[in-house]
């Protein structure tokens, strides 16, 4: 572990060159009884206020490994963090005391978790756990900090918010639960949210709802958002540009009209073809042959390399660097002008 | 066991409530959420039936009563004509290893403690004909290879494991046994496009090799379309639009059908702002409390007098060829889907 070194918080007000948020060659591993589990391995990417970066990719890609890192809930140990940099306003937080990181933390950067349903605590009202946060963040008195519940309630549309606020989670459905943890997340005005499948359990009229939601809050406080989904559909209609995650590394990056029509990895493009269309019922899908990677033994060169229709003799041994193919574009592939191309192999 | 074609499940009238209750010592109940209220569908043999609807308009409870992991209120699930409600002992287990049930949740439905192996090797305790004990380990790790593990992940646990990969884990337990029912609730909803992909062509085809019967419940839209051979749409404990897929999808009746296929996201960016939906207002309300009539009356622009009065029944309407339960059906083109 590398000891802490400051106390100094991200400063306020303007940001100068900095972006709001920079992750920066980041790396976690786990200890585990049959190895070092590599799970995030140089992950780059970086949010402006009021933008929505997607992040995309493989299940087990590390995703939710760097969200974790970057609101500094990891268990260390097991977890490790060998290499890297999280820039908030310029201060990396992997610096900062316990102390200040916890100022930060779910005040300056929030997280609506991918379990949300399940992170409510069952035995305590909505209206505590919301007030909660201004009681202990805040130091309100009660009653103030239950009118600030109601107001927030008022705000993600829960109707008759302040007959509800002493209403339990159970007698709430799961897309108001929802609204209750997106509550919970903006009361204190984040500059950053990170919303790991903040819809993956709900039907499309409540996602459409909350993702509606999400980006009436983001006009509002010109907040960031790192939106972490398998959805390609939601991601098509609110997200300004995408990362796409491999083996615990971005292999793509790029604004969200560029990689739909012409992604450059073919990772990527592997995905894109996996949808489900119309004209395709009855017959098998696309999907990218292969098992995924072993995080503890992963394969030599390009990690992509044993299920790659575009592979050649140097992706087995050279490990591609995320080559910049313009100014907002990047992927971590070899010969990303077949891949742009269309050229198969 | 059934052939090709023939009615593998009966589900008729089925009505599941919870009661609800007050007081912490001397619980009095005060009501019901009427989570499942007056349901009816058939599912023949090889065939899948898909089930959408809003979060919390009685899917799982649905599944789980089909599964007789809850006892129905009242109604019957025929499975091969007998009534597994009805059913106990040497009955209700052979009954059970016929219907198998891959779950929504993949945090909580594993158990930390246990391994991967021990997890989907569980069945095989209470069904040793499947697996004698010295091919145990063997099936369990084709099992694993057939969802895509890697099968020397046999002794790892759970949290190792990332949600996408404990979905995997849920379905290869399912498929253990073998059954001629899954209910499949929520199978690919944590899972990347890919991997879900190929669970779905897996499922595929298991369903033509073992003539395998899906109940299919799902979110995702144009997954359901896909795998689906009838559709059934749920909303607040009733069902209430049921037909082929290509029915459902391009001539649905239903108000509230025609709002849930406006509001799936196009995976495509362009022409996003020009987008058209119909963005349900309001609420579903309490299924303690569900309205009279229509229950989707609260949020319906079509709303008349009469659907407050008369509850309108799932059945054929003029002018489409499936069932609908809505006064004032009428088909409507919505946005199509994928
Ligand atoms: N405590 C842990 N010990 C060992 N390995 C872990 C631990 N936590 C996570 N991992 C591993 O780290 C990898 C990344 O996990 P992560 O949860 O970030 O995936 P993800 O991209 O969010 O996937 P999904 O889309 O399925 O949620 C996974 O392979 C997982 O098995
Ligand atoms: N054991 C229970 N006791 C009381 N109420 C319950 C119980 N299980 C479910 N319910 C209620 O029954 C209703 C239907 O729940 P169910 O889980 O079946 O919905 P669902 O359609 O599966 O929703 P989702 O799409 O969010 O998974 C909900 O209002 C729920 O709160
Ligand atoms: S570097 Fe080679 S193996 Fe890797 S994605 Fe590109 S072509 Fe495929
Ligand atoms: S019966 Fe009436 S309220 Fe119900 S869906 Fe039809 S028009 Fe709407
Ligand atoms: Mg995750
Ligand atoms: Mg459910």
């Amino acid at each position: 572990m590398r000891k802490a070194s400051t106390d100094v918080l991200p400063a306020e007000g303007g940001l100068g060159n900095e972006p709001l948020l920079a992750v920066e060659d980041l790396h976690v591993e786990f200890a585990t009884r049959a190895g070092i589990v590599r799970a995030v391995n140089g992950v780059s990417y970086s949010l402006s206020p009021g933008e929505t970066l997607a992040v995309l990719g493989e299940s087990g890609s590390g995703k939710s490994v760097t969200a974790q890192a970057i609101m500094g809930i990891l268990d260390m140990p097991p977890a490790r963090i060998p290499k890297g940099e999280i820039r908030f306003r310029g201060t990396d937080l992997l610096k900062l005391s316990d102390e200040a990181r916890t100022q930060v933390r779910g005040q300056r950067i929030a997280m609506v978790f991918q379990d949300a349903l399940s992170a409510l605590n069952p035995v305590f009202t909505v209206g505590w756990q919301i007030s909660e946060m201004f009681r202990v963040h805040r130091g309100m008195s009660k009653r103030d900090a239950v009118n600030k519940a109601v107001e927030l309630m008022d705000k993600v549309r829960i109707p008759a918010a302040r007959q509800r606020v002493n209403d339990y989670p159970h007698q709430f459905s799961g897309g108001m639960r929802q609204r209750i943890m997106i509550a919970m997340s903006i009361a204190l005005d984040p500059e950053v949210l990170i919303a790991d499948e903040p819809t993956t359990a709900l039907d499309v009229t409540v996602q459409a709802q909350i993702m509606e939601l999400l980006a009436e809050l983001q006009r509002e406080s010109n907040m960031g958002m790192i939106l972490i989904t398998h959805d390609l559909g939601v991601v098509a209609d609110v997200a300004d540009k995408i990362a796409v995650m491999y083996g615990g590394r971005i292999v793509e990056n790029a604004p969200v009209h560029d990689i739909y029509k012409t992604p450059a990895h073919p990772y990527t493009k592997g995905l894109l073809e996996s949808i489900p269309r119309v004209d395709l019922k009855g017959q098998e899908l696309y999907a990218i042959k292969g098992l995924p990677p072993n995080l503890l033994d992963m394969p030599t060169g390009c990690a992509f390399h044993p299920r790659c229709p575009y592979r050649q003799d140097n992706c087995v041994t050279d490990n591609p660097p995320l080559y910049e193919i313009s100014g907002t574009r990047s992927s971590a592939c070899h010969y990303w002008r077949e891949v742009l191309d269309g050229d198969q192999g | 066991m059934a052939t090709k074609g023939e009615r593998i499940l009966e589900v008729r009238d089925l009505v599941k409530h919870f009661p609800l209750t007050q007081g912490i010592l001397f619980k009095k109940q005060i009501g019901a959420i009427k989570a499942v209220d007056g349901v009816s569908f058939n599912l023949n043999k090889g065939e899948t039936l898909g089930i959408v609807g809003e979060s919390g308009c009685g899917k799982s409870t649905l599944a789980k009563v089909l599964m007789a992991l809850e006892r129905p209120t009242s109604g019957s699930v025929e499975i091969n004509g007998r009534d597994i409600g009805k059913a106990s002992g040497g009955e209700l287990k052979r009954m059970r290893r016929n219907i198998q049930m891959v779950m929504q949740d993949p945090y909580t439905s594993l158990n930390p403690r246990k391994t991967v192996g021990d997890i989907i090797g569980e069945p095989f305790d209470i069904h040793t004909e499947v697996a004698p004990k010295g091919e145990r380990r063997r099936k369990v790790q084709e099992l694993l290879e057939v969802v895509g593990l890697n099968p020397d992940h046999i002794n790892r646990y759970p949290h190792q494991f990332s949600g996408g990969q404990r979905q995997r884990i849920g379905i290869a337990r399912g498929l253990a046994l073998q059954p001629e029912i899954i209910v499949c609730d929520e199978p690919v909803s944590a899972l990347d496009v890919s991997i879900q992909a190929q669970v779905i062509n897996l499922l595929e085809r298991l369903q033509n090799e073992l003539d395998l019967a899906y109940i299919f419940i799902a979110h995702d839209l144009s997954v359901v379309r896909h795998i689906s051979d009838r559709v059934a749409v749920m909303y607040l404990g009733k069902m209430v639009e049921i037909g082929k897929d290509a029915e459902i999808y391009d001539k649905p009746a239903h108000p509230y059908t025609q709002a849930l296929l406006s509001a799936v996201p196009v995976p495509d960016p362009e022409g996003r702002e020009q987008r058209e939906r119909i963005i349900l207002q309001g609420d579903p309300p309490s299924p303690a409390n569900p309205p009279s009539g229509c229950r989707f009356r609260t949020r319906c622009w079509k709303a008349q007098e009469i659907c407050a009065e008369e509850e309108p029944l799932l059945q054929i309407r003029p002018g489409t060829a499936h069932e609908s339960a809505c006064h004032f059906a009428e088909t409507h083109d919505v946005v199509h889907v994928g």
